[in-house]
């Protein structure tokens, strides 16, 4: 039988304006999150992380003087935390390590190192036939998704905004969030922001926050003996679909709807047995589409589906409970900070945010211009 | 517009960069399976072919897919607001580009193209 795998530890680095740089912030994600699961870094055998350097995980476990039996800096942006929680637990399955530490952080607010335009690489095909149309990289391909969705199913621009919306109801719930003590938004406030890339403002668009996390995974059964209630992962799944903006035919088909499938299949249960879910809020639409792609409305529903209060706090379906990208913390590749999150609502932990008898969580990523996907779904028994 | 710098074709993309000095579009077409793609690639995507790969005239004329208004810039002396759009061409395959000639584009416009010419010779296409 396959060995089951938990994460047992997990922390924030320090969030906002740090004015401190990566490695410091790693430094904190990792070593909270190792002391919430009673460990150190002589216990790590596996390092999981990207945005450091061109060899990440290789700079990071220098950093510690650690020599790891298994590493992965898989590179697919917002979602490649939620793609090495798969690739983590195969490693502890297949006996190649025992203790992986999961990790991401990021001083792009301190280091202004955020360009509207993006990375510029010149031997890729976007180079030539893409950048010189002075796209915005990545708001504006989330804006002609946010386009062809609201044309093909209508709807309208403040529906949308009940995303932003709900997020700021949760992030005044959470003193670690960005805009705690912000005071609520309305829609018609987002709608009426500065438009940056229509019909998106700045309002459906994330934070430019310093931040990071860390996420500490290892057999469920040494985890039995570990300070914490142990969070299971129960099912994976992912997908890749596009770098390019022409890639896709189908802008409001994410691929979110393959990757939550294979999850869901893989952990045995439905949408419906979800008690709190995070999903990446880039910008509005993103996080939209994503419930809607995972299934837990039907297709062309969502924006009618989040119109009742119901992914606000107290309602049905919890949803980014941090308050998101979008009010709480974005360091650029946020997925980290969703399994942190997910962790902390199933170990109780959430304080005034917290959902009541969560036991069963799903950590949605997206990377890129809607390019990566993946979807993990953890629990506790309760 | 305020022109932007283009890097150099490579060995893949010449022929298609070479046709813009003659306001020509093209799109790639496999003459072994008949699949057209954009952007130029080395391989056919639908057979594999490395060996079929031709350049054909399009019609330039297509319709837009989607379309956004950009009202900041991501590099210095670029007028805002302008249009970025997903047009699908006649032929099939989708191109990025802009939409010049005023900001109300809808998804379904009937669009032609036109050219930006650049300082090197070659031109980008727009659409209008």
């Amino acid at each position: 039988m396959t060995a089951r795998v938990a994460i047992v530890g997990a922390a924030e680095s320090d969030l906002g304006v740090t004015g401190k740089s990566i490695l410091t912030l790693q430094s904190q994600a990792v070593t909270r999150a190792l002391a919430d699961a009673g460990l150190t870094l002589a216990d790590v055998d596996g390092i999981a992380t990207t945005g450091i350097s061109r060899f990440s995980a290789t700079q990071l476990a220098d950093y510690f003087a650690i020599q790891p039996t298994w590493t992965d800096s898989t590179f697919a942006g917002g979602s490649a935390y939620e793609m090495m929680v798969a690739r983590a637990a195969q490693a502890i399955q297949a006996g190649q390590a025992t203790t992986i530490v999961i990790s991401f952080a990021s001083n792009q607010r301190s280091a202004k190192s955020r360009r509207l335009g993006g990375v510029h690489e010149p031997h890729i095909p976007e180079a030539q036939f893409e950048e010189p149309y002075d796209m915005l990289f990545p708001v504006s391909y989330y804006a002609m998704a946010a386009q062809q969705y609201l044309h093909k199913f209508g709807g309208t621009r403040e529906q949308l905004a009940e995303i932003a919306v709900a997020a700021r109801e949760w992030a005044l719930l959470n003193p670690k969030a960005f805009r705690y003590g912000k005071g609520p938004i309305t829609a018609e406030d987002v709608v009426t922001s500065a438009m940056i890339s229509s019909p998106l403002t700045v309002a459906d668009c994330c934070l430019v926050t310093d931040g990071g996390g860390a996420v500490v995974l290892t057999s469920l059964e040494r985890a039995r003996d570990l300070p914490r209630k142990p969070v299971e992962i129960l099912g994976y799944g992912e997908r890749t679909t596009n770098t390019s903006f022409t890639a896709v035919d189908d802008l409001t088909a994410p691929g979110a709807i393959g990757s939550g499938r294979d999850a869901f299949a893989r952990a045995g249960i439905t949408p419906a047995d979800v008690d709190v879910l995070q999903v990446y809020d880039s910008f509005t639409i993103t996080a939209a589409l994503s419930v809607e792609a995972l299934g837990f409305c039907g297709r062309g529903e969502v924006l009618g589906f989040i119109a009742d209060g119901r992914i606000r706090p107290g309602g049905a379906l919890p949803l980014n409970t941090s308050g998101g990208g979008l009010s709480y913390c974005h360091p650029g590749q946020y997925g980290i900070l969703l399994l942190v999150e997910a962790v902390r609502q199933l170990r109780g932990e959430s304080g005034d945010r917290q959902v009541e008898g969560a036991s069963t969580a799903v950590a949605h990523g997206t990377g890129g211009i809607l390019s990566t996907h993946a979807t993990v779904v953890l629990g506790v028994d309760r | 517009m305020s022109l932007p710098e283009v890097p150099p074709a490579d060995d893949v993309t010449t022929g298609w960069w070479d046709a813009t000095r003659e306001h020509r579009l093209m799109v790639q077409e496999c003459t072994q399976c008949g699949h057209l793609q954009h952007p130029p690639r080395a391989v056919c995507t639908a057979c594999s072919s490395m060996d079929h790969l031709e350049l054909r005239e399009t019609a330039g004329t297509g319709e837009v897919d989607a379309c956004t208004v950009i009202h900041r810039a991501p590099r210095p002396d670029v007028d805002v607001p302008y249009t970025v759009a997903r047009v699908r061409l006649t032929e099939g395959p989708l191109i990025l580009t802009r939409l010049v000639d005023g900001d109300q584009w809808a998804i379904g416009d009937q669009v032609n193209v036109g050219w930006t010419d650049l300082p090197d010779g070659r031109a980008l296409p727009v659409f209008h």
